[in-house]
């Protein structure tokens, strides 16, 4: 007995260690994933852009601009655009920590100035598209959504952004501008996770990017409202102080802002800035 | 077998029982290619704890830790881990017995995978646990119709994400204390005229109620620092499905002082929880 008391008590040791040791880790296991960002600036030798320019896009710019990264790679054979999407104010919380970026775009000025006020940006965000908040329902709109206030119901699961980023600060500001009040089941971390409860038919309607709903095509059905034009977001681009890759990063620019960059935005349900 | 071996070894370092003495035997140190990646090591474990005790705005701390949106998120954390350790010891402890004590054709492939959710990343988990629970999913619909049961969105859903990353800790803990007991006590009782539960009730359980209790603590201490399962699974809506984490994370987003502070709490009640059920053992055992 006493053996098997004393082992017990070792195992018992064991797993308390383990125990904190797990808890430290998993209390971080956000999904902060800067991993990918590595930039090459050695390959500067060769006389024209080559390397990797890295981009921390808002989440509803995936689609668009990773079609313009594709067209950037093919127009400048030997550089490579890699890119970093999330919710804007994750992505600006990471610059602001040190993640080694190139450019900035963010889906709302203030999240650009958390960025601007620690002067990690190089001269002034230009605004480049605009979006416009759309309700996003199930295929077929079983429930019949037709306005903001239909939301309202209770018996509807709406899902919302988190209020820190810039769709939920919209869609907070399109709420109060027309005085309702909207309790949704869940306040997501981007726009993209909520567009997903919707997809999944977890949720029956969420507020979201016009852009997320036209990148969703079948998945869901998007309703249109008067209000969204209260609540109209200007999306900023930046070139980031400590660029491992300025130049190619300015060139990239230089593409969103283009007509050819702005033809593949307006596709995506972007309005012109 | 040989995870046991492994982690009676491991304990014996950690309580630097034997191989202290050892050392103290011959009067040798530490050799230096053992003792300096353990002092690395070492310090890269406690760092960044020490980082967030040093970064602190302990000035604002008090009104930071009374704002009612914290103690929303702590008790929420607390019940639904407590919760969840519960659901994982009621199902847990049986599943353990029935992987130590049968025999049955591919129980090493169900032992492997019952500790899937050990090394699958949580998120992929809350998306699983969606598919096969959510409104749509494959059990869930049926939930749905049947019982107007939903899960994701509610405390509920907290709970069984929870669980479901917790669980196989409390699993693995309990079968390998389950292997290292005697299997000839149960044996001898079931020669007295007692059935194998009451075996099982009577005197199997007795005996490994300490492997029991550290495989709850940590399954408990795993659900309190869940974050992808349940933000994923259960989404995050203040006071019934923000649990701590979530609330750090989305603090960090705009009020890093806040997030700091939400940690300092969250570390504050593991330590005083670890702390407390260890010193209990220690005494009893």
């Amino acid at each position: 007995m006493t053996r098997s008391a004393r082992r017990t008590r070792r195992t018992l040791q064991v797993a308390g260690a383990g125990a904190a040791a797990l808890l430290a880790l998993s209390a971080c296991s956000s999904s902060d994933d800067s991993s990918s960002s590595k930039s090459d600036s050695s390959a500067s030798a060769s006389p024209k852009m080559s390397g990797t320019v890295t981009v921390f896009a808002a989440a509803s710019l995936q689609e668009s601009f990773t079609t313009l990264g594709k067209e950037f790679e093919k127009a400048n054979p030997g550089t490579k655009v890699t890119f970093n999407f999330g919710g804007s104010d994750t992505l600006a919380a990471s610059i602001t920590g040190g993640a080694p970026a190139d450019v900035f775009a963010a889906a709302s000025p203030k999240t650009m100035a958390i960025v601007t006020d620690k002067k990690d940006a190089v001269g002034t965000p230009a605004t480049f598209v605009r979006n416009q908040l759309e309700i996003a329902t199930l295929p077929g709109n079983p429930d019949k959504v037709t306005s903001l206030k239909d939301l309202t119901k209770s018996s509807l699961k709406v899902v919302l952004c988190d209020k820190t980023v810039p769709c939920g600060a919209a869609a907070q500001k399109a709420l109060t501008a027309s005085k309702l009040k909207l309790t949704p089941v869940s306040y997501e971390a981007d726009v993209k996770s909520a567009l997903t409860k919707v997809e999944l038919k977890e949720a029956d309607a969420a507020v979201v990017y016009k852009t997320d709903v036209h990148a969703a095509g079948s998945k869901v059905q998007g309703v249109e409202f008067p209000e969204s034009a209260n609540a109209i977001n200007d999306y900023p681009i930046v070139l980031l102080k400590n660029a491992p890759n300025a130049v190619a990063a300015k060139a990239f620019i230089a593409l969103v802002q283009s007509a050819e960059g702005q033809k593949v935005l307006s596709a995506a349900g972007f309005l012109k800035p | 077998m040989t995870q046991l071996d492994t982690s009676d070894a491991a304990a014996e370092t950690l309580k630097g029982g034997p191989g202290r003495r050892r050392v103290r035997m011959t009067g040798r140190g530490v050799p230096l290619p053992l003792l300096i990646p353990a002092l690395v090591g070492l310090a890269f474990l406690l760092l960044p704890l020490v980082a967030l005790l040093v970064r602190a705005p302990w000035r604002s701390l008090p009104s930071q830790l009374t704002s009612t949106e914290v103690w929303q998120a702590l008790q929420l954390s607390l019940f639904s881990a407590t919760a969840a350790t519960a659901v994982s010891l009621v199902l847990g402890v049986p599943l353990a017995w029935v992987l130590a004590r049968t025999e049955f054709p591919g129980r090493g492939f169900l032992r492997a995978l019952v500790t899937l959710p050990l090394v699958l990343p949580p998120v992929v988990g809350g998306v699983a646990l969606l598919l096969a629970l959510g409104r749509n999913g494959v059990v869930g619909q049926w939930l749905d119709s049947w019982f107007g049961i939903t899960l994701p969105f509610t405390t509920t859903g907290v709970v069984v994400a929870e669980a479901f990353v917790a669980m196989p800790f409390l699993v693995i803990s309990v079968e390998g204390t389950l292997r290292a007991a005697d299997p000839r006590y149960e044996e001898a009782a079931q020669t007295l005229g007692a059935s194998r539960f009451t075996a099982f009730r009577r005197v199997t359980l007795p005996l490994i109620a300490p492997g029991i209790a550290a495989g709850a603590v940590l399954a408990w201490a795993r659900a309190l620092g869940e974050f992808g399962a349940t933000i994923t699974f259960a989404g995050n809506f203040p006071g019934r499905t923000q649990t701590m984490p979530l609330a750090v994370y989305l603090a960090l987003q705009n009020d890093p002082e806040a997030a700091i502070a939400l940690s300092l709490v969250l570390l504050a009640v593991s330590i005083a929880v670890l702390a407390g059920l260890r010193d209990r053992w220690m005494t009893t055992s």
